[in-house]
């Protein structure tokens, strides 16, 4: 599955390519919603590991726009709601990934998403 | 007892593709049940599995820890382990992230110590190295076992990048067999400010089974 979740930790790993690898661009991206079981303990100690720029902007290019510009301080109810369903419930079943230093396209197909690079490209 | 996952929906035309769950698999699931109180107290936030194959292990962890309390991410460098790995999630119950990618390798800039339970049953099986680059070349199943000189080339490479990835309090479990020279790999991580000890030991047929556990030694 990739979920904007496992997106927000993915980065482009290609020899040498180091900065502005962070993070990846969807491109034809065919999202599924899929619900899942809310766990306030899980967003609440997730948060401080979000790079929060990058996941509301993932979110914005695939449409959702519910989430504020900056990280609010305090996290009521609906605020943890929202997040959980950005984080856990959009699926990206289709589609790829791009790095926008170095162009590298990494694919999604069934939800996986493959990121090996040739030998090559590796660092 | 918690039950092994459910594998019900693998058959034998994926067992030619994909490491069947076998005596290293199962130590490892007894290893990490044996410290359930301990993982559960732990409370971790991502778990990463490298090398998941059918998925068992991060299926069975998801029920030890809860399947919402955690992330469960998995890489692996065959594909179809990837695929077989998120319908085990599903059978399951468990949301699990399989990502087909070799070790830690695109989530290492982001998961910077943040990973707090790490696991791998890693190609432990000693071939030549040329066995072992064209298996993981190839993507395969003979990725599972082919291990390079004394089983090493491959945990040997993701040893080294360990220290960066387990997060403060983080526990990383490794199977290991005798031939890839145990006290040699505590005596290696010791150097990278790990402390480890073996928390299970068995024999099945010629292979001595271990499990290891290591933790970041922590200066006060
Ligand atoms: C011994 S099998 C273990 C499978 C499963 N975790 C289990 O315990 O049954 C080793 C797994 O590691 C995978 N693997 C081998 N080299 C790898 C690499 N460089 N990166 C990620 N996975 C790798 C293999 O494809 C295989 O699925
Ligand atoms: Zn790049």
């Amino acid at each position: 599955m990739v979920r904007l979740i496992t997106h927000n930790l993915l980065a482009c790993h290609v020899k040498g390519c180091t900065t502005n690898n962070f993070p990846l661009v969807f491109q034809d991206a065919q999202v599924e919603i899929h619900e899942a079981e809310f766990n306030e303990d899980f967003i609440r100690g997730f948060m401080p590991k979000i790079e929060w720029k990058a996941l509301v902007d993932s979110a914005r290019q695939l449409g959702d726009t519910s989430l504020p510009e900056e990280q609010p301080e305090m996290a009521d109810d609906d605020f943890l709601k929202t997040l959980h369903h950005v984080l856990l419930e959009m699926h990206i079943e289709e589609g790829a990934m791009v790095c926008q230093n170095c162009g590298h396209v990494y694919p999604i197909s069934n939800g996986i998403p493959n990121m090996l690079l040739a030998e090559h490209e590796i660092g | 007892m918690l039950p092994t996952p459910d594998l019900s929906h693998l058959t034998k035309e994926d067992f030619i593709r994909v490491y069947e769950p076998a005596e290293d698999t199962f130590i490892l699931l007894d290893g990490l049940e044996n410290d359930a109180v301990e993982l559960q107290n732990l409370d971790p936030k991502i778990c990463l599995e490298i090398g998941s194959g059918s998925g068992c292990v991060s299926a069975f962890v998801g029920k030890l820890l809860g399947s919402s309390r955690c992330l469960y991410l998995t890489t692996d460098i065959n594909p179809y382990a990837s695929k077989c790995t998120v319908s085990t999630g599903k059978q399951n119950a468990v949301p699990i992230e399989s990502i087909t990618a070799s070790l830690d390798s695109p989530l290492a800039l982001r998961l910077r110590r943040n990973v707090d339970l790490l696991i791998f049953n890693p190609p432990y099986v000693p071939t030549s190295s040329e066995e072992a680059d064209a298996a993981q070349e190839s993507r395969g199943i003979g990725g599972s076992w082919a291990g390079g000189t004394d089983g090493m080339e491959i945990t040997g490479l993701f040893l080294n990048n360990l220290p960066n990835l387990l997060s403060t309090n983080g526990r990383f479990y490794l199977v290991g067999v005798a031939v890839n020279n145990i006290s040699a790999i505590h005596q290696n991580l010791r150097g990278l400010r790990l402390d480890g000890k073996v928390i299970l030991h068995r024999r099945a047929g010629r292979e001595h089974l271990y499990v290891m556990k290591f933790m970041r030694i922590l200066t006060p």
